[in-house]
């Protein structure tokens, strides 16, 4: 039995293989309607998290199967001071597959080691978000053609964001991937990414503090929120955060096939206005985040849908 | 001249840092054995200078050497019978660490979840790294440390 606790828990063949999957089920939902029939996914969130759920939800529901779950720990048995490995022993005997948030990290790892049916990590702290870096390489395959052979912009809090740690870590596996690395110089990113990621892999990479520096070069721009909270003086993020605003102006900066993707919520980071340039990609982002979380539970229920 | 009563049966942890033979003592719970520790600080060392010596009579098994390895990989054990010393035993950097040591980040399901051991993995020999098994958190051997 196999579980999804981090994306790099699969190898480059299997997550193209993956991808070919969800891209299969983007072109042909009524073929994979029914695949799922008969199965139940348990959503277990210990925090809230109204985009990721319902995007499990959706997918299973979209597979023919269906939900059990909560969505915060104040309904669930943790509530009573249940262990996390009790909680998923009960759920396996209810449902054939789990994804599980959870604010302690390393918690769907703990789950998976004695659970009977497929785990999947659903966000655990600040470690992992498997899915969503699932997400962010079907969106720039399906948009870009290709994992290959581009410049990555990454922009806006890159010290504490686990999405962008999770996605260097998994692009650095293409060849020919260039990143270029916006941020302020408090939110740089960190030193075990920067040495056993990047230079480790020999990936090039440049670090720069400007936006419209960066513009010109991308061929795929990922944008992040820059948080106030991570600032010991609020002068300092008052200075940053509008370095961080992409609007139709910064924009035209950009190459014309330039991809704008975003792992959302955004708040002000990328202005309304950029919402109708085509580059923008965010909320296609969504989309494709469901066809990849079915193909997710297909894989992990091994279930095959026939031609 | 100190003199220490020669051990017959047991094991002799040999070139240990000057001053450190405390800290191994209580890594490796030889308080909770029930045998004979002789422990001796700062003995003449000719390649050390000053070293630290903990004997102990007890068999090797007793001792956890996951541990001591993780402590410092290059103290010499010796293994005694009759007197005499039969085995030099060297240690390596396990590659797991079970209970061990603990990890220190708040964040990490291992503060939380009843009856979880303490699990590290060694991700990096060369630079002594260890990565919490389910929270990734980083920590260097003790040799490391200094």
């Amino acid at each position: 039995m196999r579980h999804c606790m981090s994306p790099l828990d699969f190898s480059v063949e299997e997550i193209d293989q993956l991808l070919d999957l969800a891209t299969d089920i983007e072109h042909n939902p009524e073929k994979y309607s029914h695949a799922c029939e008969g199965k139940k996914i348990a959503t277990l969130f210990y925090e809230p998290s109204t985009r990721t759920r319902l995007s499990f939800e959706t997918a299973m529901l979209n597979l023919g199967g269906k939900v059990i779950g909560f969505s915060s720990a104040q309904s669930s048995s943790a509530a009573k001071g249940e262990s996390v490995s009790d909680t998923i022993r009960v759920i396996s005997c209810f449902a054939d597959i789990a994804a599980i948030r959870h604010p302690k990290e390393g918690a769907p790892y703990v789950a998976s080691l004695v659970s009977k049916i497929p785990v999947i990590n659903a966000g655990d702290g600040g470690h992992q978000h498997p899915t969503q870096t699932l997400t962010d390489l079907m969106t720039i395959r399906s948009i870009k053609g290709r994992l290959n052979n581009m410049t990555i912009g990454i922009c806006g809090d890159l010290k504490f964001g686990r999405t962008v740690h999770s996605l260097i870590s998994a692009l650095v596996r293409y060849t020919g991937i260039r990143f270029i690395l916006i941020s302020p110089e408090e939110l740089r990113i960190p030193d075990y990414v920067r040495e056993d990621v990047l230079e480790k892999n020999n990936v090039p990479f440049k670090e720069v503090i400007r936006l419209e520096d960066a513009l010109p070069d991308l061929d795929v721009l990922y944008m992040t929120r820059v948080q106030k909270e991570r600032f010991f003086n609020e002068d300092d993020y008052v200075r940053m955060k509008d370095f961080y605003i992409l609007d139709e102006n910064k924009l035209q900066l950009a190459k014309k096939d330039c991809a704008i993707l975003h792992p959302l919520p955004r708040v002000n980071e990328i202005s309304v206005d950029v919402d109708k340039d085509p580059r923008a990609c965010y909320f296609r982002q969504v989309q494709y985040g469901v066809y990849v979380r079915m193909a997710l539970i297909l894989t992990l229920l091994g279930v095959k849908v026939s031609c | 001249m100190l003199n220490v009563g020669q051990l017959n049966e047991g094991v002799v942890l040999d070139h240990i840092p000057a001053g450190k033979a405390m800290d191994i003592y209580k890594r490796l719970k030889l308080d909770r054995l029930d045998c004979q520790v002789a422990m001796i600080m700062h003995a003449h060392s000719n390649k050390m200078g000053e070293k630290d010596i903990i004997k102990v009579e007890a068999p090797l098994k007793k001792l956890n050497l996951d541990a001591l390895g993780f402590i410092d990989h290059t103290i010499t054990v010796n293994i005694i019978k009759d007197g005499q010393i039969v085995e030099k035993q060297k240690l390596r950097l396990p590659k797991k660490l079970v209970n061990v040591i603990h990890c220190k980040n708040p964040r990490c399901i291992s503060t939380i979840e009843q009856g979880l051991d303490q699990v590290f993995y060694l991700a990096d020999e060369e630079h002594e790294i260890y990565r919490c098994r389910y929270c990734d958190e980083q920590y260097r051997s003790s040799k490391k440390k200094g």
